[in-house]
């Protein structure tokens, strides 16, 4: 095993105990906005696909090149609003004030 | 593949990177509250596009910049035009689809590095060849499965499970295909063919395994394919040698893994169980042997469960999954209106697996307005339940069942229940008597104290709102 492997091993397995600290402490009521936040984070694959499809000799053809660039890209872009617009709807018993009618 | 000489560029982007796992880590830790969680979601955001932006140096824009135009670009479109049109009841079939997309990507990326670092089938070494290995075929089955669990929530395809006979030894073949053909390319004997044996295996069994997988077990597989995809994208960062990609794969693994084991518990199941129970599949008669079940089923009119509502100290409220079907939240949101104004306390009582993934029920009722403090997890809500005048089932029934209490026979048995059973009065709202999606029957529906009113949940619903005005 490279002494490489070994430092990403290592940075894998210490994110592996923070994303369980950390996840631990969501309440239940935020369990659906958590799994759509986690969905769009994982889009961060999307660096992986520029890095083979968008370089001076592409590892895939060009189909396959557009394809997996946009698989991430919807991944990233879909994720992220489909959060944001779940969090933007939760809120806490307040007066009861006619509510802005703001949607996203 | 990182040079061992490492520019400067290489460390302004290595050290963006970095900062995009600290915005992510945020991200979720702001998540841990309601108020702050949408700030997280944007630290997430920021994080997501520093690395992106850092990317961008590392690209050959001149001779293939109408990749990122056309893939990139099309993605955000479809990504943010059906993100926003998507309404909220169809959400998990949303998430689900999404998260293919990743899984999906990420097999792709696994797989171009594998032909560019093996053109003709030259020897690479195992700590090359298993990172590859491993993404591919988690982001395949990530990838294919995702998309049954869209097709089955979306009810393109039945939600009930599809099962054959031999189908366990069917997909442990395939398994094996999986396994074998992985075991092949890892000792270099003809990798080529090897790796697609695995790669393809691996797709057929992402629909294999998901196909007999029925519509209330989807919370645990949304989270499992979820932390599927997160894992397949930090085996992409082992291949490209990218620490954002590991940092950010390992939290998303690690919350899937988290939510998955937390679904099982709730249902009171193992993961393999869920996974290869064709749970839902069993049609069992168990019924009866609940204490003060009487075998009568006793139908109410509007008016009676009105004044039965409207003249209540304490009214919980029990959401399920038919409450989504019929998208009846906001009218649910009326009723609870309507009855506060009359001076009765409303609270929502949520099982964890109710409805199509962890929190769909949350999720439904923030966007109707019910502000999250009325919502109550089971632990917290089920000693109010011998004190409650009225609770109002709205489309629940397996996890309303007091059979998982003392039938021993029965196939949910020992699942943690909400007491609905022990409040005052039970209304049922329920579209027939047909059993739930366990295929079992509910006791709950015979005992003295329930009521059943039956009906569209959102049709039902909305007549009670009126009947409880004209009182």
């Amino acid at each position: 095993m490279s002494a490489h492997l070994l430092t990403e091993l290592t940075v894998f397995i210490l994110a592996v105990f923070v994303g369980f600290e950390v996840i631990s402490k969501v309440p239940t009521t935020l369990h659906t906005p958590l799994m759509s936040a986690t969905n769009a984070i994982h889009g961060i694959v999307l660096v992986g696909a520029l890095l083979v499809a968008v370089v001076a000799s592409p590892k895939l053809g060009p189909v396959l090149s557009v394809a997996v660039v946009f698989l991430a890209s919807l991944n990233v872009f879909g994720g992220y609003v489909v959060t944001e617009r779940m969090l933007s709807m939760f809120k806490p018993r307040e007066t009861p004030t006619p509510r802005d009618g703001t949607k996203r | 593949m990182p040079a061992e000489a490492v520019s400067a560029n290489q460390i302004a982007i290595d050290a963006a990177y970095l900062v995009t796992g600290i915005c992510f880590i945020l991200g979720l830790k702001f998540l841990s509250h309601p108020q702050t969680a949408r700030n997280g979601n944007r630290i997430s955001m920021l994080g997501m596009a520093v690395a992106l932006v850092a990317t961008g140096f590392l690209l050959d824009w001149s001779s293939a910049w109408w990749i990122v135009a056309i893939g990139g670009g099309g993605g955000a479109l479809v990504g943010i035009y059906s993100a926003r049109a998507v309404k909220m009841t169809a959400m998990p079939q949303m998430v689900a689809l999404f998260n293919g997309a990743g899984g999906g990507a990420a097999a792709m990326v696994a797989a171009a590095e594998f032909l560019h670092l093996n053109p003709g089938g030259s020897a690479l070494s195992w700590d090359q060849s298993l990172p590859i290995i491993l993404s591919s075929v988690i982001g395949a089955i990530s990838f294919t499965g995702s998309i049954i669990a869209f097709l089955k929530l979306q009810e393109l395809i039945t939600g009930r499970p599809l099962t054959y006979p031999g189908q366990q030894f069917v997909n442990g073949l395939i398994a094996l295909a999986v396994v074998g053909g992985a075991a092949l390319t890892i000792a270099n004997v003809d990798t080529v063919p090897a790796y697609f044996v695995a790669l393809g295996a691996a797709a057929l069994l992402g629909i294999l395994f998901v196909l007999p997988i029925g519509g209330a077990d989807m919370p645990v597989i949304i989270s499992l394919l979820n932390s599927f995809t997160g894992l397949a994208a930090a085996m992409t960062g082992f291949v490209l040698g990218n620490n954002v990609l590991i940092i950010s794969g390992a939290l998303v693994g690690a919350s899937g893994t988290f939510l998955t084991m937390l679904m099982s518990k709730a249902m009171n199941r193992s993961i393999a169980n869920v996974l290869f129970g064709a749970f839902g599949k069993v049609v069992a008669g168990a019924g009866g042997a609940v204490p003060g079940a009487t075998g009568a089923i006793r139908e109410a009119t509007v008016d009676d469960v009105a004044t039965m509502l409207a003249y209540a100290k304490q009214v919980i409220i029990v959401p399920g999954y038919g409450m989504a079907v019929a998208q009846a939240q906001h009218s649910v949101r009326e009723l609870e209106t309507q009855l506060e104004k009359r001076g009765v306390e409303v609270k929502y009582a949520i099982h964890p697996v109710a409805g199509r993934m962890p929190g769909h029920m949350n999720v439904l009722l923030a966007e109707a307005n019910v502000p999250y403090t009325a919502l109550y997890d089971m632990d917290d809500i089920n000693p109010e339940f011998p004190r409650t005048d009225v609770a109002l089932v709205i489309g629940a029934n397996d996890v309303t069942n007091p059979a998982a209490r003392t039938v021993a026979s029965s196939p949910i048995y020992g699942m943690p229940i909400l007491d609905v059973d022990k409040a005052h009065n039970v209304v049922v709202l329920k579209r027939s008597m047909k059993p739930g999606f366990a295929g079992i029957d509910n006791p709950l529906y015979e005992l003295p104290n329930t009521v059943m009113l039956f009906g569209d949940a959102k049709a039902s619903v909305d007549l009670l709102v009126s009947a409880v005005k004209a009182l």
